[in-house]
């Protein structure tokens, strides 16, 4: 890995995915947050300077002082920047700059913003913005392995290819996936990409596996993440993200494909007529 | 899914739209992957026949050259049915002719 950040402490993550509104924020802000209840030192950079949002989805919108900014400048402490979490003490959030430092911004000032936050961590992850360019560059510099989140739909499998593709040419390793969004029901009524389908596809190994949960909305809604303790305790979504973070630190936590679980008679009937040749 | 969407299904006339999805996926990915533009793959399988006809008479109609895409590799795959040898090259022809398949791996994809 030529260049890139090494620490002895932090794994430094990339949460990236191509194509725009997929669920990079909401997976750096739960999967944080997951990480933090689990007793891992974790900070979530927000490396989308131009659409920053990660303040948000973690309602810590209102307590920004300042920001990557004002660090790589010299003009503030690393402490000052970092927003601590109050439920989730051991998640702090390093917020993004105002968006004009796009202007100026290198790959070797991401590395230095992750490197100072990686000598006080367990966990860093950056939420990269979406696209391709300059910005997915910078955020790629400063990481060591990286998340790629997609849902099961073909221009979001497709850019996701495109990411995956640079991942492997800059050498980052490993880069595993999150397939967000998924429908059950679709699935099983062979109406959405499968689990297999998108694996075999990207060829990358399956981190973790979200079902469409409305709680999502909700919790963004309210600017706390569904794996805060006593938040969505029934939301399907909050356990898949909790399970990404125990995989993440090496637990073997079994993935189950729900569309391969609550299959109907329509679904079975179809997949009866198939193996007889009749498509 | 409603029951007439169902039952055209279950006849085979409607093609579900998840397999649609993942061919049409796998095809715009063996382009994306190669990086090869249109043109160019167009003059380059031009040339791959003319240099296989000088040997063998194909069938054009029935005969494809294209990209592949599995496991982040993406091949160029020529399936050419061959009507007949070419009279001067038959020497070279040890078995009947049959249809051929041949694939080389491309780079993978940058």
């Amino acid at each position: 890995m030529p260049g890139a950040v090494t620490t002895a402490s932090a794994r430094i993550i990339l949460i990236c995915s191509g194509k725009g509104g997929v669920g990079k924020t909401t997976l750096t802000a739960n999967l944080g947050i997951a990480l933090a209840r689990l007793g891992e030192r974790t900070v979530v950079l927000d490396a989308d300077f131009g659409l920053r949002n990660l303040d948000l989805l973690l309602g810590l919108e209102n307590r920004i002082v300042y920001t990557a900014q004002e660090v790589l400048a010299g003009s503030c402490r690393l402490e000052q920047a970092l927003v601590k979490h109050k439920q989730e003490p051991n998640l702090s959030l390093m917020p993004a700059g105002n968006p004009r430092m796009l202007e100026w911004l290198t790959p070797d000032d991401m590395k230095t913003i992750a490197k100072l936050v990686a000598e006080r961590a367990d966990y860093v992850l950056i939420d990269c913005p979406a696209g391709i360019e300059q910005g997915f560059k910078n955020a790629a510099a400063a990481c060591q392995e990286a998340i790629v989140i997609t849902t099961p739909e073909v221009s979001a499998v497709r850019d996701a290819d495109r990411v995956i593709g640079l991942l492997h040419t800059q050498g980052i390793q490993p880069v595993q996936l999150v397939l967000n969004r998924v429908r059950p029901k679709m699935v099983a009524n062979q109406e959405m990409l499968s689990v297999d389908d998108v694996t075999d596809i990207l060829a990358l190994p399956l981190l973790g596996l979200v079902v469409e949960d409305e709680q999502v909305i909700v919790s963004t809604n309210r600017g706390e993440p569904l794996t805060l303790n006593g938040n969505g305790d029934r939301s399907p979504a909050a356990q898949a993200y909790r399970n990404v973070a125990r995989r993440l630190r090496g637990e073997g936590v079994p993935l189950i494909d729900p569309s391969k679980q609550r299959r109907g008679l329509r679904a079975r009937l179809l997949d009866k007529f198939r193996k007889t040749g009749n498509f | 899914m409603t029951l007439i969407d169902f039952l055209q299904r279950l006849l085979g006339r409607d093609k579900p739209s998840g397999a649609m999805a993942r061919e049409r996926l796998q095809l715009v990915l063996a382009h994306d992957r190669s990086d090869l533009n249109p043109e160019l793959l167009d003059q380059m399988r031009r040339e791959i026949l003319e240099v296989v006809q000088k040997y063998v008479e194909i069938d054009l109609e029935s005969g494809d050259v294209s990209l592949e895409t599995g496991d982040r590799v993406t091949a160029l795959v020529a399936n050419l049915p061959i009507r007949r040898a070419r009279p001067q090259a038959s020497e070279l022809m040890q078995e009947p002719p049959l249809p051929v398949a041949e694939s080389a791996p491309a780079s993978p994809s940058s």
